[in-house]
């Protein structure tokens, strides 16, 4: 009794979290691409360390933290930019964009002076 | 109104009339020249020992700050970042580059390179010497907008005005005290008002600026660890009490994220942020946030909470149960070290004592007296209840931090004596609230008119309109008589406070330490200046590579003002070697003699002040020397040592303590010496006793200086003996 309903559960979770998430606007889901792409990049790249060993443990790191880095900056301006946050209503999304440019820019740059 | 007559002088009346400011200008001007007295009053506050002695470097950190910065300036940063210092812990050599905090140095080789730029050729020890107040003065600044933040501008202005005086902070910022933690409060406050500021405003750019802070911060000294451990309770405590908001979250992931990364590139630190014991809450919180607010994006899209129940429990299950694991494997392995002993000793106060006798021995590291709360707090000691009731009382982000900030720092502070300088901004702020609010509170009382509410202080907040007006009902006069009385009671326990910091400062906080002062026979001031005339000597009159063997105290002064090779420093890294130098000094001349032949020792000093009544020599020290000894050679046992559990030096004192090498070298030929009026000769003044093994022979060393008041006293050991 309870396997099967929590199995109709489960299905119904994803079809409404689909249909849910289908509602959001373009430029929100493609901050969400950009987003899974820097996890699956840092996902790879731990792979890659478990198979082959963390030496030199500064270049992983800093390939690690900035993608994981980049993921969460774009997160932020996913959240400075969607129109339901009513915190963030009065920020102009071309100052939440040049913020997040800026924030990459700092961390892509301590990224290479720690990559070695 | 009758007419206005016409004056002789009207030129001079229109000028008059055209300075007329309107009310929100009046405030900026006071506002602004209040900040700039403060600023000024800070940085002369803290020059009294510049004035009265010169501008020199004190103590025993600094020397080597100074000795670096002065190897920065000259060879570069690439040299500096890189250097190897083969002239302390000799035979092994330091690794300086990857062993210090580079902040300070920067900060001040920076200041030198900008002075010289603008033409002003100032030496760099001038530089060194002013850093210290220069910060404070730039703290200040920092507590005021800080204050701003909090609570609003009154709040700032006073919180300005108690941490340019208060002695807590004093005692490590004169001038002179040219030590990391000069810089690092600025570094400690700048970034607690990034960050409280970032969470306020939810803007990118702010976070990125905590982030640099932070970074400075960890440049500047090992305390970053407080930094990086409260904000991740603080976050906590927002998301427990339900005050979590999108601004939180960008708040303190991009601050985590590059602030993380920036600390990394200091070599000091390293891989700490991500294998240390110490750093791992911080991690936690950033992964337990990116759950918590999954979980929050989840239930915004998904209508049905029943399904949302469902989801919830899968997923936190799945996070608890990856965190707990990862974190197990990451403790049980070896991968996340336990937290080391500096900072365990602070969670556990005995835990020193019984297994570190290098960390109980240093004095600022005991537990914090009443009396020392009283001497570097005053009146913030019954101010910072006050200030946190009036935080409860309105109750944000802002003041939700300072309240942690100045609780969990007044604990560390009664848990270690040197502590009290980092509690020191958080209780400023936080009676500063005090202090503004009630200020604020009585004026509005003075000032409302029989008319009512209407005519009350537009600046007072909430509570104190509604103070002012339930008390308007009652009796008028009474209460504003109360109110001046009050404000005159809150005008004079302010001023006691300054007379009493300014007092402080004076006698307590601005002595050098390597230049001593007393009070000769006739009231006039006696100036010991033998340390400095010691490594002089050294530096002038022994051969450039010749070794010195001294207690760790006094390594750094030894490398920065004589210039030769020393066997242990201050930097106490490698406890072996320190208990190798504390058996040689705790054994007999014979063998102690075998000890230094091992590590070519050319010279040895000691400290000596039987002559002067100075009570911070080596033989006050001795028993230091013995237990770290005998914590690595079974072969010195400290009850040796000993008559009956007590430390003498006079003829009852045991035989081992007379006879061995510290002993011999201290009181050498001084039985001979009439210290005292009315007293024997050999009697020491420090101890108060008459020494009891006067006729001291050395077989292997010879004296070869000793200074004008005996403090310092330097022996040569002789080469082994031709063997015809």
């Amino acid at each position: 009794m309870g396997r099967a309903s929590s199995k109709e559960d489960v299905g119904a979770l994803f079809r409404s979290l689909r249909s849910a998430y289908a509602a959001t606007t373009l430029n929100l889901k493609i901050i969400d691409l950009y987003v899974g792409f820097a996890i699956f990049t840092a996902l790879i790249q731990v792979v890659y360390m478990v198979m082959v060993g963390s030496f030199p443990f500064n270049s992983f790191l800093s390939g690690v933290l900035s993608c994981v880095g980049t993921a969460v900056l774009a997160v932020c301006l996913r959240i400075q930019v969607n129109k339901e946050n009513k915190e963030f209503k009065d920020l102009p999304p071309e100052r939440a964009f040049a913020d997040f440019v800026l924030c990459n820019l700092v961390l892509h740059l301590v990224m290479i002076n720690f990559l070695g | 109104m009758a007419t206005m007559p016409i004056l002789p002088n009207m030129p001079a009346l229109d000028l008059i009339k055209s300075f007329k400011l309107k009310t929100k200008q009046q405030e900026l001007l006071i506002r602004v020249s209040i900040l700039c007295l403060v600023y000024i009053l800070a940085f002369i506050t803290r020059l009294f020992s510049v004035l009265r002695y010169e501008s020199m470097i004190h103590e025993f950190d600094p020397y080597f700050n100074y000795r670096t910065t002065l190897y920065l300036t000259q060879n570069g940063f690439y040299d500096f970042w890189n250097w190897f210092d083969y002239e302390s812990w000799y035979p092994l050599g330091r690794i300086v580059g990857g062993t210090l905090y580079p902040g300070l140095m920067v900060t001040a080789a920076l200041i030198y390179r900008i002075l010289h730029f603008l033409r002003f050729a100032v030496h760099i020890r001038e530089v060194c010497v002013l850093t210290a107040p220069f910060f404070a003065s730039n703290t200040t600044l920092v507590a005021y907008f800080f204050g701003k933040e909090i609570w609003d501008t009154g709040a700032g202005l006073v919180a300005a005005i108690l941490i340019a005086i208060c002695p807590g902070y004093i005692s490590r910022s004169v001038a002179g005290s040219y030590d990391n933690e000069g810089v690092a409060i600025f570094a400690l406050l700048f970034t607690f008002y990034l960050f409280v500021k970032a969470v306020n405003t939810g803007s990118l750019a702010w976070s990125l600026a905590s982030a640099f802070g932070y970074f400075y911060m960890v440049s500047a000294w090992g305390g970053y660890v407080f930094i990086i451990n409260l904000i991740p309770l603080y976050v906590l405590v927002l998301l427990i009490t339900g005050r979590y908001s999108m601004r939180l979250y960008v708040a303190y992931n991009c601050m985590y994220v590059l602030g993380m990364l920036l600390a990394m590139q200091i070599r000091f630190v390293g891989f700490q942020h991500v294998q240390s014991g110490e750093h791992m809450a911080a991690m936690g919180v950033f992964f337990l946030l990116q759950v918590f607010y999954f979980l929050d994006w989840v239930k915004h899209m998904l209508s049905d909470t029943k399904l949302f129940q469902a989801f919830l429990r899968i997923t936190v299950t799945c996070a608890v149960a990856v965190g707990a694991i990862a974190l197990g494997l990451g403790m049980l392995s070896g991968y996340i070290s336990p937290w080391t002993g500096r900072f365990y000793s602070l969670l556990d106060p005995t835990y020193a004592k019984d297994h570190i006798p290098i960390i109980a021995s240093v004095s600022e590291h005991q537990p914090t007296a009443w009396s020392s709360f009283m001497f570097d707090f005053h009146i913030l000691l019954f101010l910072f209840p006050a200030g946190l009731y009036f935080c409860f009382k309105r109750l944000s982000d802002a003041t939700i931090f300072i309240v942690m900030y100045g609780l969990t720092s007044m604990y560390f502070a009664g848990v270690m004596v040197r502590l009290i300088l980092v509690a020191t901004p958080a209780v400023c702020l936080v009676s500063a609230i005090a202090v503004s609010a009630t200020v604020k509170n009585l004026t509005v009382l003075l000032r409302s008119k029989n008319k009512g509410v209407q005519t009350g202080s537009t600046k007072g907040s909430s509570s104190s309109k509604a103070s002012s007006k339930a008390l308007l009902d009652q009796s008028q006069p009474f209460q504003k008589n109360g109110a001046i009385a009050l404000l005159f009671g809150a005008f004079y326990l302010l001023s006691k406070y300054a007379t009493h910091c300014t007092w402080v400062t004076s006698e307590a906080y601005s002595s050098p330490s390597i230049v001593l002062a007393a009070r000769g026979a006739h009231g006039s001031r006696v100036i010991f200046d033998d340390y400095r005339e010691a490594y002089f000597w050294l530096r002038q009159n022994t051969p450039p590579d010749a070794k010195v063997m001294s207690w760790w105290d006094y390594g750094y002064q030894i490398t920065a003002m004589g210039n030769r090779t020393v066997i242990v420093d201050n930097n106490t890294w490698n406890n072996t070697h320190i208990a190798t130098v504390g058996r040689a000094m705790s054994s007999y001349e014979d063998e102690a003699i075998e000890i230094m032949r091992s590590l070519d020792v050319d010279y040895v000093l000691v400290v000596f002040g039987g002559v002067t009544g100075y009570s911070s020599d080596d033989i006050n020290k001795f028993l230091w020397m013995v237990r770290i000894g005998g914590g690595v050679f079974p072969v010195i046992k400290e009850p040796d040592y000993l008559v009956n559990g007590e430390y003498r030096v006079d003829k009852g004192a045991a035989p081992k303590m007379l006879n061995c090498l510290m002993y011999k070298l201290c009181y050498y030929r001084f039985g001979e010496m009439l210290t005292e009026y009315g007293k024997p000769p050999g009697y020491d003044r420090a101890r108060g006793v008459e020494i009891g093994n006067k006729d001291i022979k050395l077989e292997h060393l010879e004296e070869a200086f000793t200074t004008s008041n005996w403090i310092v006293r330097i022996y040569k050991v002789k080469p082994p003996n031709n063997r015809w």
